[in-house]
């Protein structure tokens, strides 16, 4: 993998270099965010439920052990939009959008329809990645914050409904609006901003180091989304770091 | 490549001492052969000669590992040359993109390069898809095409381009020989008309004699011969014999009965 980050990073420079380029590919732009967020949503919003759930499950019924289950709002909270729900969607995006376009990506190389690009003189950073790339580095984003407020409510589900912590949801998002400002949810979607940038660069990456036939097409599906998934959970640790220093 | 789709006139091309090789193999073994402006010159060889990955470096798509390409003089492989030239290609497989309807895949390089109007692409489109004898497919996808059909319509999409170098790999390969005789006479008519330089490589002996004003015989990665049609039949070596005489007949077969 770590062979490939020079490659990846001189895709990101070309495509950064193109980003000029957006607006003449706005059509394709948006043929790409309809495809991701329509393919997504649903399932991030289902994820989300459950994450949210499940954390206040688990941290909900420790705390009223103690006492504790007022400040159980602000603990969902916090960790679904710093952390939870940034690095869990993105790995859900990179499982499913990432390695649709590296499987695109990869077909359009293995039978040569890049070949045929790069003979009329179209540049396929232009054409392929920069379209993607921007598309999942708008849509990530956004499908993390129907995320967050998703998984919020999930975890006010369970807060209520559970009856070890049975609070009302009153008090679980009172304590949530004291603990959680704006400053935490960009955080978060700074890191989601960084991850989609990741998944989209691997992914056309992959696509377009593609080699063999139909075989060689799936083993660049799974180096991608393998890829994609360590490179987040690498990044999330120094992006992390960062933000809790300049914090 | 020039974006301002003014007709131009062929260029020439020279090959020079061009060696490729995959995993240590040897491919392309020292290639040396020069096509003039407006010349149609034909690649004739058997399977695995190397006819698909001598194209591909004409066309700057591959790097040789030794050797060069000059167009008009200059090195293709030097940045910023490619661009000079108005260079097109038709692939074997046709190379359409699968997510684009027919007509888009025609006129992608207008389109993309913002040459022409909508209005006027559409023209141009449905203009040189009558032309390869396509009617009514234009808002059909690739994947609703014949092999054929997917073969005619990258030969439109490379005349749309009017180019002064055009390669075909395998023309009227998955051809009927109507549509065959129809391709090699579009070969033909566009050298009378903008004076392209055409590079074609095919196993089809029809095609190569019928259009070719120079022919090369290739085999394992070498040239063996260079001449004109006459030249290259009448050529002694057996290995250029034996290509040009293979022939099924119904004798051979029953005789392997």
């Amino acid at each position: 993998m770590f062979q490939n980050v020079g490659e990846m990073l001189v895709l990101l420079w070309r495509t950064l270099q193109a980003l000029p380029m957006v607006f003449r590919q706005r059509h394709k732009v948006f043929d790409q965010l309809f495809e991701i967020g329509n393919a997504s949503l649903l399932m991030v919003c289902i994820l989300a439920l459950f994450i949210g759930g499940v954390f206040a499950l688990h941290t909900g019924t420790e705390l009223s052990k103690n006492g504790l289950s007022s400040i159980l709002g602000g603990l969902v909270g916090l960790s679904i939009c710093k952390e939870l729900a940034p690095v869990l969607i993105s790995i859900l995006i990179a499982g499913r959008i990432g390695s649709a376009m590296t499987a695109e990506i990869g077909s359009m190389r293995v039978y040569q329809e890049i070949d045929a690009l790069q003979t009329m003189n179209i540049n396929p950073v232009h054409y392929l990645v920069l379209p993607r790339v921007v598309a999942i580095a708008i849509a990530l984003p956004i499908l993390v914050v129907f995320a967050v407020l998703v998984g919020w409510f999930g975890g006010a589900l369970v807060a209520v409904f559970n009856e070890k912590i049975a609070i009302s949801f009153r008090a679980f998002f009172s304590n949530l609006r004291d603990v959680v400002d704006m400053v935490d949810l960009l955080n978060g979607l700074f890191k989601t901003w960084c991850f989609a940038v990741i998944i989209g660069v691997v992914a056309c990456h992959q696509g377009l180091v593609t080699i063999g036939g139909p075989r060689g097409i799936g083993r660049s599906v799974t180096k991608a989304v393998v890829n994609s998934i360590v490179l987040i959970l690498i990044l999330d640790y120094f992006l992390t770091r960062l933000l809790l220093y300049l914090e | 490549m020039s974006e301002s789709l003014q007709p131009l006139t062929g260029v020439s091309v020279q090959v020079c001492g061009l060696r490729k090789g995959y995993a240590g193999q040897p491919v392309l073994k020292g290639i040396d052969f020069t096509v003039e402006r407006g010349e149609v010159f034909v690649i004739m060889g058997p399977s695995g000669a190397g006819k698909s990955v001598l194209i591909k470096h004409i066309i700057g798509l591959e790097q040789p590992e030794a050797g060069q390409v000059l167009i008009e003089g200059e090195p293709i492989h030097q940045p910023g040359v490619r661009d000079k030239f108005r260079l097109a290609m038709v692939f074997q497989s046709g190379a359409l993109l699968n997510s684009l309807t027919v007509g888009e895949n025609v006129g992608l390089y207008l389109s993309e390069h913002r040459l022409r109007k909508p209005v006027e692409i559409d023209r141009i489109v449905s203009e040189k898809l009558e032309l390869v004898g396509l009617t009514g497919v234009k808002h059909r996808f690739p994947s609703e095409l014949s092999g054929g059909m997917k073969k005619r319509v990258a030969i439109a999409r490379a005349l749309v381009i009017e180019p002064q170098l055009i390669l075909y790999d395998e023309p009227t390969s998955e051809l009927d020989p109507m549509i065959a005789v129809t391709i090699g006479g579009e070969i033909l008519n566009l050298k009378r008309r903008i004076h392209v330089t055409s590079l074609v490589i095919t196993h089809d002996r029809d095609l190569a004699f019928g259009v070719a004003d120079r022919v090369a015989m290739m085999y394992d990665g070498q040239i063996l011969a260079i001449g004109t049609v006459d030249e290259i039949k009448r050529h002694p070596d057996p290995l250029i014999q034996k290509f040009l005489s293979a022939n099924f007949s119904p004798i051979n077969h029953q005789k392997s009965l």
